[in-house]
């Protein structure tokens, strides 16, 4: 049951993503060029999801003694603002910037069988890796 | 409202759906970037990180079978290809989140982090893109 929901919400997720238009990079290019020839539909897609996430979390979740499918809502703890967040937000809006694909809509796209973003998902994964296993050097260190 | 305007909001509306869904199912914040990494690193503990990152491209399957908008153009050139991957994945790992999970599930929380990560990435993606089209490079 467990595993069917976490299916059914991925479906849902990437049925958003490819409806809405991020899969296609010339859309987030065009939406990410504010400061020039600047195309505001991906705007909406953020406006969409917040609309719905927003009342959720505020009023809704609360009213929640337990998720249907799991002992506890898992949810970020962390409230301090330092340099890894912004080093780490940075970066990824320089990467986004420079191919026009953010996670989710990098691996939906693997639907559309482009090895290219195969390619890019293979880079993405590296990446994280990369940051986890030093990452795991720095705290064995301290 | 342009036909691209409402399909954009619609589909956000779905995303915001599947994060609520997966928050009241699994009680999971449906942030791509932890969920990718969770399902690469401990497959066997996370296996509804893999169903849902299947589902992810099921997802975009099923909208393209089901309606007559093309399949997107994707003509990135190699480096910058691989240099841009690499570059979201220690990005979104170092910051502890991406567009949705940022994005969408943080400012939805009214999380501070959020919201700046958010706004941090939007700004950087802004002159990133800036740089590249009209800054003069090749």
């Amino acid at each position: 049951m467990k595993l069917s929901m976490a299916l059914l919400s991925g479906v849902l997720f990437g049925f958003g993503l490819a409806l809405s238009g991020m899969t296609d990079v010339n859309n987030v290019i065009g939406f990410l060029d504010l400061f020039g020839d600047w195309n505001p539909t991906l705007a909406f897609v953020m406006i969409g999801g917040i609309l719905v996430t927003l009342p959720f979390f505020q009023f809704g979740l609360g009213k929640i003694r337990a998720p249907l499918f799991a002992d506890i809502f898992r949810l970020p703890t962390r409230t301090d603002i330092d340099g890894r967040l912004l080093t780490g937000a940075a970066l990824f809006g320089i990467g986004w910037g420079l191919v026009g694909l953010c996670p989710g809509p990098a691996i939906a796209s693997l639907a559309y069988l482009n090895v290219d973003i195969i390619y890019f998902c293979v880079a993405m994964m590296a990446g994280m890796f990369v940051t986890d296993f030093v990452d795991g050097l720095i705290t064995e260190k301290s | 409202m342009p036909d691209a305007f409402v399909m954009a909001l619609a589909g956000g509306i779905c995303i915001g759906l599947a994060t609520v869904f997966l928050m009241i199912t699994l009680g999971r914040i449906g942030g791509i970037s932890g969920i990718v990494f969770s399902a690469a690193k401990n497959h066997v503990e996370n296996l509804w990180a893999i169903l849902f990152i299947a589902g992810l491209v099921l997802g975009a399957f099923l909208f393209h079978v089901n309606s007559d908008r093309p399949i997107p153009a994707f003509d990135v050139p190699m480096p910058l290809l691989l240099a841009g991957g690499f570059i979201v994945g220690v990005g979104t790992k170092l910051g502890s989140g991406c567009t949705s999970g940022h994005g969408i599930c943080g400012i939805g929380r009214l999380s501070l982090r959020s919201i700046i990560a958010t706004c941090t990435f939007m700004l950087f993606g802004f002159i990133t893109v800036y740089t590249r089209l009209h800054g003069g490079a090749t």
